[in-house]
Formats: structure tokens, sequence, C-alpha cells
């Protein structure tokens, strides 16, 4: 990259089971109110805007009407993008290299209390084919799981002890929604969902929203002296139909990570970063990205934690925050990792800190079993 | 470029064989190979069909399996979106060589009803009527500010029509033969009547951008993006569609009057060749032409009259039989951009304008009255 693209605020909502309290758009207003009072921009100095909302959650045809206000769109430009939230942060870095904008904001809301999971998830399959099996994320990624545990090795605690991991971090967290003291066994005594993954592997239905400002090299200097600057992003698509894949790899993640890392110049991520937030919306797949993402082999997820590795003080501590298992809503899961790896560089992770990080890791996922990856590398060097 | 045919129902095929036929027919008339792509981008209105995560259930028929990409969704102007992002990620150096394809399968939902679901659920659902409903109150606004009769709403169409019969690609091609045909169709909404509006069509377009030193390799004839606006506002004020009051700013005015200071563009007529626009209903487009300031207010319906925006006219629009003969509205807007570029090669066959087409323009409509333009060039 011929210039740099920083981001200069990043802000959130505490994460919640049900807003009903707000709509869409006060939702998503929480969260842009930080980022603007943060810069001191008002919504006028903002050059465009890149939603991030799903029609089908929001039970709105163009959802980004929900925030047409509060993102600078009176006669301005918005776009969104309709997979998580961390691809928006992407699309908003074309804007900024691409010559045609100087700051950009982006924001994501939503609302899982007022959606029905199953049958929303229900129809990203196949019409014919897959969706009068019932499937839906949580059963697809029961087949993950299974499979992933079972080519590997990888235990039912091991996937229970990133659970009490990422809760026990959460409580660190000021915006997570379920900061819980709780150890393997309260895990695997948890009600069975899917065999194998249990209540407790899974996060809890949230509502939230999180927003952050993007700006070209010299005006992210003048906008705050602490700014984050991305050095590595891509994105990758997985096939579609579970039989074509082998559900305890993930190609498409490592293919995406690869890209991200060259840009970046990283060739070994244990060692060249310090922190890393990883979007799992089970507890599983954090150890399976965690190999996508090259911080160990196949397989060797499971061994890397148990190692101490992911902890907070290990070699690298993987979600301080608490991760999307202590609540974050799917779809603003990944764009909150962008947030928190932004704290963390800022040195503004308050009590869940990892001291001196330079450069950290966001990572999003959408759809089943993981079939759109995005991976990003923060630095504030 | 590429695209499907389109057309009302495609029973022969799903969503993703549908959308692979518009790409096979790009990379052919790019003579690329999808290995070469470098990512993949799409614009689909996904509760049109009631197919969450549409890009994804498509990755292997596709090709975008292996690939980064993602998809965009801002309602009628999911297309202009779609290029707008497109270009941003090849003009920003991320990327070399780019497909975006714009897809609607309508056969598989029901589209006034999702339209319908736009408003703000509390208080805009009981008052929303779909499409339909707005452009009526637009057409009647119309009216009665500019003059315009029914007649010239019908001489847009009979325009249309015959566009659409030159065009091989065209949904509905009706023959017409003159203004008195179109008279006689019953109204939907008045004044708006059956043949005013657009169909519900099934479709898909591709286009691939490539970066200035890879397109010269690729292609002879490359077509350059030389600019693009997006102007978005809030949702569903009175008067966002037609505006009786003479008080209201248009998205349209802005996009167009930031596009062409931008271009050194004082005269549009003179220093745009051709337009492809989107034009949901035949009142529509003759307002539109003022928006764009093609002419001067309340006079659209003049270059209709005159015969100005024919395709051997002065100033041609919408020779491909635009939006009025062909819908599948997350395409829409990327065909209005595959339009104008095939004008510009010189590649549009029967429905090729008489004129030299140096510069185009696309538009896109869509929301509470959103506007995306993306100004084309033979030469930069």
């Amino acid at each position: 990259m011929v210039e740099r693209v920083g981001i200069v605020a990043a802000g959130q909502t505490k994460y919640h089971p049900d807003r009903s309290d707000v709509n869409e758009e006060e939702l998503a207003y929480e969260a842009i109110k930080q980022v603007l009072e943060a810069t001191g921009l008002n919504l006028s100095d903002i050059d465009s805007a890149v939603s991030c909302s799903q029609d089908f959650w929001d039970g709105r045809t163009i959802s980004d009407m929900n925030v047409q206000h509060v993102v600078g769109a009176h006669l301005g430009h918005e776009d969104k993008v309709a997979e998580d939230g961390i691809n928006a942060v992407y699309l908003a870095m074309g804007h900024i290299l691409s010559g045609h904008h100087d700051v950009v904001l982006v924001v994501t809301h939503m609302k899982e209390s007022q959606g029905e999971k199953s049958l929303i998830e229900n129809a990203a399959f196949d019409p014919v084919l897959m969706r009068p099996l019932g499937l839906d994320f949580l059963a697809a990624a029961a087949l993950q799981a299974k499979r992933y545990m079972y080519k590997y090795g990888i235990t039912a605690e091991q996937c229970a002890k990133v659970a009490v991991k990422n809760r026990s971090n959460a409580r660190n967290n000021p915006f997570a929604q379920e900061p819980m003291d709780i150890t393997v066994e309260d895990v695997l005594g948890s009600k069975i969902l899917a065999y194998p993954i249990r209540l407790l592997d899974t996060k809890p239905i949230s509502d939230g929203a999180c927003a952050v400002i993007l700006a070209r090299e010299e005006k992210a200097k003048k906008l705050t002296p602490k700014p984050v600057w991305i050095s590595g992003a891509s994105n990758c698509y997985e096939t579609h139909y579970l039989g074509d894949r082998d559900l305890a790899d993930c190609d498409a993640l490592v293919k995406a990570a690869k890209k991200a890392y060259n840009m970046a110049g990283i060739k070994n991520p244990l060692r060249q970063m310090d922190v890393a937030e990883i979007s799992g919306e089970y507890s599983y797949q954090e150890l399976l990205w965690m190999e996508g993402l090259g911080f160990c082999g196949c397989g060797e997820g499971g061994k890397l934690l148990d190692a101490g590795a992911t902890k907070m003080g290990g070699k690298m501590p993987v979600n301080p925050s608490g991760g999307m298992l202590a609540g974050n809503p799917n779809g603003v899961g990944g764009m909150t990792r962008v947030a928190e790896a932004v704290l963390q560089l800022r040195g503004e992770a308050g009590d869940r800190q990892v001291p001196g990080a330079r450069v950290a890791l966001a990572h999003g996922v959408t759809g089943i079993c993981g079939q759109h990856q995005c991976v990003m590398v923060l630095s504030n060097k | 470029m590429g695209q499907t045919y389109h057309t009302s129902k495609r029973p022969d095929v799903n969503q993703a064989e549908m959308v692979g036929e518009a790409v096979r027919a790009a990379l052919a008339d790019a003579q690329l190979s999808i290995k070469e792509i470098e990512g993949v981008f799409f614009s689909n209105m996904e509760t049109f069909e009631g197919i969450y995560l549409p890009d994804h259930g498509m990755a292997a028929e596709v090709g975008n399996f292996g690939k980064p990409g993602l998809k965009v969704c801002t309602g009628g102007t999911s297309g202009g979106s779609l290029v707008v992002e497109g270009f941003y990620m090849v003009a920003s150096g991320l990327y070399d060589l780019a497909l975006v394809i714009g897809f609607e399968k309508q056969d598989c939902g029901d589209t006034t009803a999702a339209i319908t679901a736009a408003a703000t659920p509390v208080w805009g659902k009981g008052a929303t009527t779909g499409a339909i409903g707005e452009f009526a109150k637009a057409a009647l606004s119309y009216m009665e500010t500019s003059g315009a009769r029914e007649e010239h709403a019908a001489m847009v169409r009979l325009k249309a029509d015959q566009g659409a019969c030159r065009n091989p690609y065209a949904h509905l091609k009706l023959g017409l033969k003159s203004v008195d045909e179109i008279l006689k169709s019953g109204y939907l909404v008045w004044p708006l009547r059956l043949l005013d509006f657009c169909p519900q069509s099934c479709g898909a377009c591709a286009l691939i951008f490539a970066s200035e030193k890879r397109a010269g390799k690729i292609t002879k004839k490359p077509v350059w993006i030389a600019d693009v606006e997006v102007v978005h506002q809030e949702p569903f004020r009175a008067g966002t569609f037609g505006d009786p009051t003479g008080k209201e700013t248009y998205t349209q005015h802005v996009a167009c009057e930031r596009l062409y200071k931008r271009n050194g563009i004082t005269n549009p007529r003179k220093d745009i060749d051709m337009a492809e626009i989107y034009e949901p209903s035949n009142w529509e487009e003759m307002s539109l032409y003022e928006h764009f300031h093609f002419c001067e207010k309340n006079e659209g319906w003049k270059m209709i009259e005159k015969g100005i925006t024919e395709i051997e006219g002065e100033f041609p629009v919408n020779c491909s039989g635009g939006v009025l003969a062909t819908n599948p509205i997350g395409a829409t807007p990327v065909i209005r951009v595959a339009e104008a570029a095939l004008q510009i090669r010189g590649d549009a066959g029967e429905h090729q304008v008489t004129k030299d087409v140096k510069t185009a323009l696309a538009s896109a409509l869509g929301g509470p009255n959103w506007t995306v333009l993306t100004l084309l060039k033979r030469l930069l």
C-alpha cells in the first residue's frame, strides 16, 4: 500500500440480551456518538459512510434506511455491506485508498433479540435440498465441531476451556454481556443444544452496535495522537455445501490470512503479533480458526490452548475482551474485534490491556461454519 | 461484461445457475478464466427472494469460492453501490481484476411485499404500497407541475419498447406500434398505467473491472469509469418521490451537480453523448431528464415529444429499453452501466445509437429516492 489508512476512533455499545428500549437507529447512534466525540468530528465532516446490517435480522428491506439519519447520509454517500461488519471496515479502507474519500464512518448494528435466529439462518441454506432438513447455523456448527474433534482428537474439555477463558476475560471488559466465573465442569454440565455443543459453548442472544472512523494517513494524524494503522486485510469465501468441504479445515481463512499477512509483512504470526481478537460463535471455532490463522499447525489448536499461549499473559492472548462467546451479536462481532484491537494498540484497553501491544489481529466470520472469513492486521507504528 | 436474457420466470435454473450464465458471458467477453479473477463482489436484495446470504450459496457455481469478496445491498441502488464499491476496490490498488455481479430472481419471492417491509415498522408499514404507489404519487406530482399529459408518458413506453425489441437481452418486448395502444392499458394506481411501469424480471449482469495496467492487455476497447457519485437521504419524508411543493431537494440534483462540476461538464446535453438511466416508470423518465439537467425544469416531456432522446436523436436515453423493459432489481443499475459501456464500445448491435458515443452517464435509483451515478468514457 502506497498510503496508510488509520483508524482514528472506535466505539461500541454495551452488549445486552434485549435492547427493546431503543430502535436500530438509536442503538447505532450510541456507538457513533462515541467516535464523533472522540475525534471532534461532526457528521458533516464525514466523506462517506459504510454501514453493515442484515435485512433479514432487521426485518426490514433496505435495512440501512434505519441508520441514514445517524451516519451523515443526508445528501451524502452511504453504502451497506451484508456480511459481518469487519468487511465494512475493509470496504471503507478501499474508499480511502481509492483517493475518493478522506474520512469514512463505519457502523454496524444488530438486535438479535427481535429476530428468530434459527428461522433466519435456515434461509441461508439451499431452499430445495437443504432447508427441509431443518438446518440452522447451530446444527451445522455441531456437525463441524464433531468432525473437527474426531479428525484431530480435540476434546470437549479443550473446547470448554475456551469458554471458561473468554468469559473470565470478559470480567475485565465493561462492554461484555456475559462476564462469568465458570469452570470446565460448568460448561460440560450445561445443557446440550446440538451435540456436542452445549449452552456455555455458544454465545448468548445479543444486541449491540459498533462504530469506527477511518482516515487517510495525514488526516488521521491530525484527528488523533494515537492512530491505529490497518497494515493488512483480506477476506475469502469458502464453498457452500457442507458435503463439499472437510469441515475440520478452514481453507478460506488460510487464504484470507495469507493475503492479510503478506500485506502486513507477517511471516510468523505468533511471534510478530501481540494480541488477537478472533470471532467464534462456538467454543471449538476459536481453536479451529487459530489453526487457519497459522498460530499453530492443523489440529494443534487444543495444544496451543493447553500450553497457556492464548490466555492473558500468554505468548498470544486471544480475546482479552471475552470475544463473541461473552456476548456480541453476529454481524457486529467481527467489527467489535477491530474495535477491541484498536483499544489494545492505543493502550486504552483498561484491565484487559495486553502490555505493550504493537501489532494486533482482528478476525470476523459470516455464514455457515465460517463460510466467509475476514482477517485484518493492525499496528500502532 | 455479460448478462443473462431477462424474463419473468426462470424455473429452469436456480439463483446460482442463473448468475453463472452472466458470469460465463462476462468471462467470455474478456477472454479471461475465473482463475484470473481476484475478487468477486455482489449486489442483490435478499428479501426479494427470501434467500439469506445468497452470495455464499452460489460460491461454487459462480466461482467466488476461494476468493475475496462481499455483497452490498441498498435497495434499488444496490447495483449502483456495487459498481461504486467495485470501482473503489480496484482504484485503491487492492485488486487488479474484480468481478462485480448484480442479480435478482424475482420468481422466488414477492418483491412488492418485501418493498412494503422497507418502511419503518412502527408507523410506516400501514402507509406503504410498494413501489407502484410511490411512483404514482411522483407521476401525479409531475403531471400537475410540468403540464405533461398521459400521451407523453405513453411516448416514453413506445421508445422503450422499440429499444427493447432491438435488444436481445431485454425482457418485455411488446412490439407496440402506437401511443393509443399504451393509453388503453389499465391503471395500476392512477395515473400510473400497467404499461407506465417496469416489470419484475429474473436476470443477472456481470462486469469485469481491471486496473489501468491490466485493462489494456485484456481488451482493445476498455471503457473507463471516469467518476462516480452516491447521494442518499433520510427515508420516506413527505414528497420523497414527486414533490408538489417544489421545495424538496432531490438527490438527483445534488449527485449530478457534484459529478458535473468535478468533470468539467457545463452542458450535459453536449458534454455527455447518451444516458442509461434508472426509470421505474414512464413518468419518472421525463422527470429524470429534468433532474439530471438534460433540459430545463418542466420540459422533460418536450424532450420525448421532440424525439430528442430517441435512438437517432440528439441525446439518446435508454436505447436498451431501459428499466421499463427489464428490471432484475439487484442487476438493474449494473445493466445501465453495461449498456452505456456497450454504446461506448460500439458493440450494442441493433440498439447502437446513431451518433458516436464517447461519454455516457449511467444512473441508479432506489430506497427513498437515492441516486448513484457512474460517468463512463472511451478515453480518460
